[in-house]
């Protein structure tokens, strides 16, 4: 589903990590590790195409992934079964009750997005991933502000999607009790001190 | 596409959205100026087609800055461009949403304050005219503005200094059409460069805009 | 050899630094003599008077106010295709110096404007053209200027340009329509026929050339600063990246 190459990418020109290669098939789930400033947020932007790779291949389909970010996307005035149905439609689904269910939403379906707390606005940005129906996520810090019932929710979501075929790569710092998870140490990826000072080379 | 659309001028119109601020602008510069200038018809209705046309200019550059940063602070943008949505797409209905909320609003007011400024009677149909033609250049050159200054902290400053040379052609053409219109003249020419300044932006603009989000998001 | 090795930064500034001494020192030399040759050894014309040797400043500086936006759209366009940083940053460095030259043709025109239509300034289709050239510049400016990222300013810039070029253009010819004025044709053109006699003439191409030269001259300094500040910059980089 996913294929890495020899992949290096940077982070406002300054190259953070390199020699990265990897593979990931359909119904499996990787998890990224390394501390902050490791290169987790870079890596999964490069994967979803938001920002070019600074050498290597990434060979997946651009129309099979979606991407989940530390903003959620929400706009505060629509209620949340509005931003889910703007999020469904704009790729082409129309389906969000399933979507709402998954994240426990249902009752709150009608409220402003204004109007949730933390929680609710993350579960509503990961309820989106649902309803995009691309089969390969990538999720950058998925759990931050959920309490430990929602994260078992979103655990249970993920596993229902990788059971249908789907695929995941999530950057977290906590367990999200999936054994199943290949884990991914960022840490000897780092690039060199060659590389790290390539930043604007042709000029040196 | 239909989504987005319906989403953004939804967003305009719900509370908070910005929506009539616009209108209440340009009723403001109708009303202003004949104070500044004095109350004598002569004058006013010879300057009237320059001040319709300079006030729609304003009103439509005072909502422009939102037109994308908000999509970029809260993460949508980032997710509209890995979702199956072309940016060039998102461009286009974005400025055609802006045109629906600022630039149709204007054209529908504008002989109201036509009156206020004693336009030549003469003059409405052209100003109708002109101000429906050109307000969707004026979205669309917006747009490019604004996808050009979206990641800057204090974009809305230098989006004008960029935006404003940009409309000098609609401007010129625009508010010619209304004084020829008016002077009883033939006024189809301007109209019609009016209306190809239009067309020309909606074919090119959208994909310079898509360049410079892209840009923006790296 | 390509022509696309001067995109390299160090060849830049090896070649650069061996150019500037004789394009400079060529420049002082043809701006020296075409303005003393201009402002002292020809006639006074037989309507303008002395005045009209404002002409050696006016008309060589409206030119590279022209020029140097053309130079900022090939430097943007070759950015946004080869990605040469160097083509980018001469487009950056030619900016102000056009904008300055703006300013210069303005002033001289308006200097040279009031003893003889009477007045500094008018809304003639010229002018008003120059007027919003200069606004073209400061907006451009104003964007490099803002962003941080290099790159990013880079692209952003080039394809404000790029835009900013048609909507200019169309600028010039909105103007034209809108009101046809005072000023005379065009002093100088390849196809002319009757327009500067030669007195006058000779001294004024002198003056053109040197004010290319100087323009030459003023990019290749800036452009040669600015590759020394991201030179710093780069190396303030590795040195973070090995402490």
């Amino acid at each position: 589903m996913l294929r890495v190459v020899d992949l290096a990418v940077a982070r406002g020109g300054v190259p953070v990590l390199e020699g990265l290669g990897f593979a990931l098939a359909a119904g499996r789930v990787m998890v990224l590790r390394g501390p902050n400033g490791a290169g987790k947020t870079t890596l999964l932007r490069t994967l979803a195409g938001l920002q070019p790779a600074l050498s290597g291949r990434i060979e997946a389909d651009p129309d099979i992934l979606t991407y989940s970010g530390h903003a959620d996307g929400l706009k505060a005035t629509l209620t949340v079964a509005e931003n889910l149905a703007f999020w469904a439609a704009v790729h082409g689904q129309s389906q969000i009750a399933a979507a709402l269910d998954a994240m426990n939403l249902t009752g709150l379906q009608d409220r402003r997005a204004a109007d949730l707390s933390a929680g609710q606005k993350r579960r509503l940005g990961l309820a989106r991933l649902r309803v995009t129906g691309r089969s390969l996520w990538l999720m950058d810090e998925p759990t931050v502000s959920l309490d430990a019932a929602s994260v078992g929710l979103f655990g249970a979501m993920l596993r229902g999607h990788l059971a249908q075929g789907g695929a995941a790569i999530v950057a977290t710092h906590i367990d999200l009790g999936l054994p199943e998870a290949e884990v991914l140490d960022l840490g000897p990826f780092k690039a060199g001190q060659s590389r790290q000072g390539a930043f604007d080379e042709a000029f040196l | 596409m239909r989504a987005l659309l319906w989403r953004d001028i939804r967003l305009a119109i719900r509370a908070g959205g910005g929506f009539g601020l616009g209108l209440a602008f340009f009723l403001m510069v109708a009303v202003l100026v004949p104070l500044g200038v004095g109350p004598e018809g002569a004058l006013l209705s010879r300057i009237a087609p320059g001040i319709l046309w300079v006030g729609a200019l304003l009103a439509s550059l005072l909502s422009l800055d939102r037109m994308f940063a908000l999509d970029f602070e809260d993460g949508s943008l980032d997710l509209m461009a890995v979702s199956p949505l072309p940016l060039e797409a998102v461009a286009a209905v974005k400025a055609l949403a802006h045109w629906l909320v600022t630039g149709v609003p204007l054209v529908l007011i504008s002989p109201l304050l036509g009156v206020l400024l004693s336009l030549d009677p003469a003059g409405y149909v052209w100003l109708v005219a002109a101000l429906a033609l050109g307000s969707p250049a004026l979205s669309l050159v917006g747009c490019f503005g604004a996808a050009l200054t979206v990641g800057l902290k204090r974009g809305g400053l230098i989006l004008s200094l960029i935006v404003l040379p940009m409309y000098v052609p609609t401007l010129i053409f625009g508010a010619e059409a209304v004084r020829r219109g008016a002077a009883g003249a033939e006024a189809m020419v301007p109209l019609l460069l009016l209306a190809a300044i239009s067309l020309g932006s909606a074919a090119l603009l959208p994909f310079a805009s898509a360049a410079a989000i892209r840009a923006n998001l790296k | 050899m390509s022509i696309w090795e001067y995109a390299n930064p160090k060849k830049f500034m090896q070649t650069s630094a061996w150019a500037l001494p004789w394009v400079s020192g060529l420049a002082v030399i043809l701006l020296v003599a075409g303005l003393v040759w201009g402002f002292f050894f020809t006639p006074d014309d037989y309507k303008q008077g002395a005045t009209v040797k404002i002409i050696y400043l006016h008309v060589p500086s409206a030119m590279m106010a022209i020029s140097a936006w053309f130079m900022m759209l090939v430097g943007s366009l070759i950015w946004l295709i080869r990605r040469h940083h160097v083509s980018a940053l001469t487009a950056k460095a030619a900016a102000p110096v056009g904008l300055t030259f703006t300013v210069i043709g303005l002033v001289t025109g308006a200097i040279w404007g009031q003893p003889m239509w009477g007045t500094w300034w008018a809304w003639d289709p010229r002018l008003t053209s120059f007027l919003i050239l200069g606004l073209f510049y400061l907006g451009y400016i104003a964007l490099w200027a803002a962003i941080e990222d290099p790159d990013t300013a880079a692209d952003l810039t080039s394809v404000l340009c790029m835009v900013g070029s048609v909507f200019a253009f169309m600028s010039r010819y909105a103007v034209l329509f809108w009101n046809q004025g005072l000023h005379q044709g065009a002093s100088v053109s390849v196809a002319g026929g009757d327009q500067v006699s030669n007195v006058y003439g000779l001294p004024l191409a002198v003056c053109v050339a040197g004010f290319v030269l100087l323009f030459v001259t003023l990019v290749l300094l800036r452009t040669r600063t600015e590759i020394r500040a991201r030179r710093i910059k780069a190396l303030i980089a590795r040195e973070r990246a090995v402490a």
